[in-house]
């Protein structure tokens, strides 16, 4: 087997074990020159570049039809995009709270209001200490009264059984789990003190939850991107069998597999790419839709939160993702039927 | 064998699936240059003598040789490149009508890479050797049915290939039109192609004087 240059200098390797590679070419009143034809690196470039251009018009010109299978991609994107958009925003807002979660501190009953009055300004006075809130065990008792409705059988107990509380409101920059574990075991140490709790367990609960949705989303997304795949291999099939007459003509003078695949495979990847674009457009649009709630909620918080869509970057990569979920769908339906269609 | 030979068949037998023999112990040389017609009944086949050149079948015995290449084994990506060399005419054309006759005549230069412009001049060329360099921007839909073969035809030799093969190129047409054809695979036969025609049009191989090769049930008449 022995590659042989044929006399336009394109690819072309014959079985060489006769004398001749192929028939003589030469009577034709005169030989191609240099000039004439492109290299093989510049026909096989130049024949992707009118590919991808020829198969995107070749979308537009037929706009309703090629919509529709677009919305179908976006829609089936969409769905998965905008869920990571959102755990993404939510995400975010409990990583705030696990640094804004407040810290109670129970004195021991034998500490009078006095001591524990005089213990909460020493900690008020900390760095890491935004503010405190003291309740005497009298309020506290006033409290417990109001709110739990079993006022009355206080009344049988001979002296008050709660006692003073220190609400600690870190501060600021004790921003993390870690932080606020620091300062915790400060405290505890602290004379009087009998019990620090810190309100995190809902955060942690809130945080494995999250860990959950994640994997619930990364299969929907798996299940979407395979159902992208199908839709675009059952298009691109569609394509192929109108095109059939198209292919076997190629095929006859002198197309080449990859030749005749290449425009499919590049439908198959506007397909993806354009529906991702149009994914994104959806997700954007539900944002906006959402966003003045939103504020609207978070500002009954006092949260500064701000919902955020996707980077440039991310929907870049996305369009690509989509892009490639495209090839993969007509390099399947290619496999399967384009291999198959021969002149007859 | 002889090196002049462009088209060698040695002792070739075709039998399809279902166990009709198409050819049976066909042997025959066609040399560089030379025209010659087939004929024959239809079924006797002439088709698939001409698949058999094209590398669309392969033989279940004997040997072909064209442009003294052995196609026996011939690798199967290899093909396209091969039949690139190889101009064929089919008695339906085989044109595309979503596109106009430029753009046929020009999809076998596309597929080989010639430069665009390149393009334009041999398309031209192609189309004016067969009188239709007035018709380049319309649809062959728009076009008479000896048009039409004639589109075919420019398209077939738009490669300067080396070998000009022809299933039935007039079995659509009548006497007068297919006379201009047989005429115009003459001419390229005298610039040095070599030319094999099948035809059943007895009367016009008569008239035109070239080595007729006739096949009867799958067997070679010499």
């Amino acid at each position: 087997m022995a590659s042989v240059k044929d006399r336009n200098g394109r690819e072309a390797s014959y079985d060489n074990s006769q004398r001749r590679a192929a028939p003589n070419p030469d009577t034709g009143p005169k030989g191609a020159s240099a000039g004439l034809q492109y290299s093989g690196l510049e026909a096989y470039f130049g024949h992707h570049r009118q590919s991808a251009g020829s198969s995107l018009l070749r979308l537009l010109r037929s706009p309703f039809s090629s919509l529709l299978t677009w919305l179908v991609i976006a829609v089936a994107l969409a769905l998965p995009m905008g869920l990571t958009v959102m755990l993404d925003n939510v995400s975010g807002l409990t990583e705030n709270l696990e640094g804004s979660s407040k810290i109670t501190i129970y004195m021991k009953l034998t500490e009078d209001d006095q001591n524990a009055l005089q213990l909460s300004q020493q900690i008020a006075q900390r760095q890491d200490v935004d503010s405190v809130e003291f309740i005497s065990r009298h309020e506290a008792l006033e409290e417990f009264k109001e709110l739990s409705g079993w006022g009355d059988v206080l009344a049988y107990l001979d002296n008050n059984p709660l006692p003073s509380v220190i609400v600690v409101q870190p501060a600021e920059h004790v921003d993390s789990a870690g932080k606020v574990a620091g300062l915790t075991e400060k405290l505890e140490s602290l004379s009087g003190v009998d019990n620090v709790q810190v309100d995190l367990q809902w955060v942690q609960r809130l945080n494995a939850l999250f860990a959950v949705l994640k994997r619930v989303v990364i299969a929907l997304a798996a299940l979407f991107g395979v159902a992208v795949i199908l839709i675009i291999g059952n298009t691109i099939r569609l394509a192929i069998e109108n095109r059939r007459d198209e292919i076997i003509v190629v095929k006859l003078v002198g197309g080449t597999d990859p030749y005749v695949r290449r425009p499919f495979l590049y439908t198959g990847f506007w397909y993806g790419f354009i529906g991702a674009a149009l994914a994104w457009c959806l997700v954007n649009i539900s944002l906006l839709w959402i966003a003045n709630p939103v504020n609207q909620l978070a500002a009954l918080y006092y949260s500064r939160f701000n919902l955020h869509g996707l980077s440039f970057a991310d929907t870049f990569l996305l369009m690509l993702f989509g892009g490639f979920l495209g090839i993969a769908g007509a390099w399947i339906a290619v496999k399967r039927h384009l291999d198959d269609i021969e002149p007859q | 064998m002889n090196s002049d030979n462009m088209i060698h068949f040695d002792r070739v037998n075709k039998r399809y699936p279902g166990g009709f023999e198409a050819l049976a112990d066909v042997s025959f040389q066609l040399q560089r240059a030379e025209m010659a017609f087939l004929t024959g009944h239809s079924g006797a086949g002439k088709s698939t003598l001409l698949k058999l050149i094209m590398l669309m079948e392969r033989p279940n015995k004997g040997q072909i040789f064209v442009g003294g290449q052995n196609l026996e084994r011939f690798p199967r990506r290899q093909i396209p490149y091969f039949r690139r060399h190889i101009g064929v005419v089919f008695q339906n054309h085989q044109l595309l009508f979503d596109r106009t006759v430029f753009d046929n005549v020009a999809l076998p230069l596309e597929i080989a890479g010639v430069t665009p412009k390149e393009i334009g001049r041999r398309v031209r060329a192609s189309l004016d050797k067969v009188g239709l360099l007035k018709k380049e921007k319309v649809k062959p839909i728009t076009l008479s049915g000896g048009e039409q073969q004639r589109v075919g035809i420019a398209r077939a030799v738009v490669n300067k290939p080396s070998v000009l093969l022809a299933d039935e190129p007039t079995g659509n047409l009548d006497p007068e039109l297919s006379e201009e054809i047989m005429q115009l695979f003459q001419q390229f036969n005298q610039v040095g192609v070599t030319v094999l025609v099948a035809t059943h049009d007895l009367a016009l191989v008569k008239q035109m004087r070239h080595r007729v090769l006739r096949l009867d049930h799958g067997q070679l008449i010499v």
